[in-house]
């Protein structure tokens, strides 16, 4: 029962990417498709790393503990979703020009911004198997939280593209501060309660 | 270049209309009973009222009576639904498919220009007897948006500086100043803070003067829809596309240089003259290439001027274009 949930889960995180080749196929995409697709992938992605950073949160608050199964699968599914956002960019804006890419990196703050999120997420994508987290130990989760620097790069990278900052990128930056913010008052609690207990035997 | 001035019998609209609009328009023509074509003397003759007409869907648009391909491309023009489903027009939001589905709500009759400042008649007028005296000519632009987009739009309209010379401006008029409607009620944008509304805009005087300047009324041979800018609209073929205005109420003789919108919201990415120029990049997009819409790919190498620099250029002969952008 519990796998074919996680098969489920795993199908429908691919509906946005079929829907997208589907209505690219058949020309349902709108006026300027290229926008469309670049909008939905780089929306998908920051929605799937927003989701894997929902996880610790919510088995907080309301101890779904199972959530942390699907964690790895919301993480690789953001990457995914990454990588054909970039493809968007690198195929559809640039045809492969890398001069123009890295002159885009250079001057323009929103594609650094982008290109950083992206960045730090491979690393994260690659020591996602059972055999790296093993062969990391406690470095692994030092590793991972670079996952937060890339939700801000890319929360960055949502408001720097825009040419008037309201509605969505606003919204996504929000969540993200509220994701963010439950960790830094629970880290901050620990560390109280921590100073205020008395020493425990066995440190 | 690819521009040719053509007389009015050298073309037909069925030899450069998109198939199926065509097709509807002859439906236009006969429905309003030849009346028209049947305005002989000066075409206009039958269009002032029919221009205040202008719904919101297509079903409402009256057919204009114009002269044919006064400025014409060779290239693949777009197609009626695309021009009228894309469109940035923050006055009815900020998505590209938001004008088309809020700007309905717009009255755009009865419509009053004021034209005013520093001329010798100031006036205000309604549509129809600013637009009657002219003969209304379609000219068939590109269109370059700052995001790197770009489309071929058949309007309809007339040169500017027949309108501006109506008004007898003076000496000390160097620069015109357009302002668009206010009406947060009818313009659901208007209730956000993007931009200072109303949006304004600005032309140096000679670029107003330009025969390429135009005030268009229409599109494809019928009135304009609200999305685009009902009922009167700038078109500047040589500039990024939001220094043509939409739904213009005021046209003012300035003496210097006047705020405009986007340069006033993000100075460092929006410049008052706006050429379009593939070699200055302001920060936010790169310019030397567009996508000519639908087209999946930004491959389409942008030309300097929009490729009206050889009849534009001589009037920046001496400005640091990457200074001034």
């Amino acid at each position: 029962m519990l796998r074919l949930i996680k098969v489920a889960v795993f199908v429908s995180c691919l509906i946005p990417a079929a829907l997208l080749t589907r209505g690219l196929y058949i020309g349902d995409l709108g006026v300027n498709p290229a926008e469309t697709l670049q909008l939905e992938t780089g929306i998908w992605a920051l929605r799937f790393l927003f989701a894997s950073l929902a996880v610790t949160p919510l088995r907080r608050v309301f101890g779904w503990n199972r959530l942390v199964q699907y964690r790895r699968m919301l993480g690789l599914y953001a990457f995914f979703y990454a990588t054909l956002h970039l493809f968007t960019y690198v195929i559809l804006d640039r045809s492969f020009d890398l001069t123009g890419i890295f002159e885009d990196i250079a001057e323009r703050p929103f594609i650094t911004f982008g290109m950083l999120a992206f960045t730090l997420m491979i690393p994260l994508a690659l020591t996602s198997t059972k055999g790296w987290i093993r062969r990391l130990g406690r470095k692994w989760q030092l590793l991972h939280r670079l996952v937060y620097a890339s939700a801000i790069a890319a929360s960055l990278h949502f408001i720097w593209k825009v040419k008037v900052v309201i509605g969505e990128p606003v919204y996504y930056a929000m969540i993200l501060a509220v994701l963010l913010g439950v960790r830094i008052v629970v880290s901050l609690r620990k560390r109280t309660a921590r100073a205020l207990s008395p020493k425990p035997a066995n440190p | 270049m690819i521009i040719k001035i053509r007389r009015a019998s050298d073309a037909r609209p069925s030899e450069i209309t998109d198939e199926s609009v065509y097709l509807r328009r002859r439906e236009f023509m006969g429905l309003a009973g030849g009346l028209a074509l049947a305005a002989a003397g000066p075409l206009v003759g039958a269009c002032g009222a029919d221009l205040m007409s202008a719904g919101a869907e297509g079903e409402g648009q009256s057919p204009l009576t114009v002269k044919p391909r006064v400025v014409a491309t060779d290239e693949k023009q777009n197609t009626f639904q695309e021009i009228i489903s894309y469109n940035n027009f923050y006055e009815f939001g900020t998505g590209k498919g938001d004008p088309a589905r809020y700007a309905g709500r717009l009255k755009t009759s009865p419509w009053k220009v004021k034209i005013d400042g520093h001329c010798a008649k100031p006036a205000e007028y309604l549509l129809e007897d600013l637009i009657k005296p002219f003969e209304l000519e379609e000219r068939i632009y590109r269109l370059r948006c700052v995001e790197a987009w770009s489309m071929v739009i058949p309007w309809v309209g007339i040169p500017l500086s027949s309108i501006l010379k109506r008004a007898e401006p003076l000496a000390k008029a160097t620069f015109v100043r357009f302002t668009t409607l206010l009406r947060p009620s009818e313009m659901p944008g208007q209730s956000d803070d993007v931009l200072e509304w109303p949006y304004r805009e600005g032309l140096r005087m000679d670029e107003a003067m330009h025969p390429l300047t135009i005030m268009a009324v229409g599109l494809y041979g019928k009135t304009l829809l609200n999305q685009n800018g009902a009922p009167l609209r700038l078109v500047v073929p040589w500039k990024y596309g939001f220094k043509s205005i939409k739904s213009i109420v005021r046209i003012e003789f300035v003496d210097r240089m006047p705020d405009t919108s986007w340069a006033m919201q993000n100075p460092a990415w929006y410049g008052f003259y706006s050429n379009v120029n593939p070699n200055v990049n302001p920060v936010r997009w790169d310019q030397s290439r567009e996508r000519r819409l639908p087209g999946l790919f930004q491959s389409h190498p942008t030309q300097m001027f929009n490729g009206y620099g050889d009849q534009v250029a001589s009037m920046y002969a001496n400005l640091d274009l990457k200074r001034y952008y």
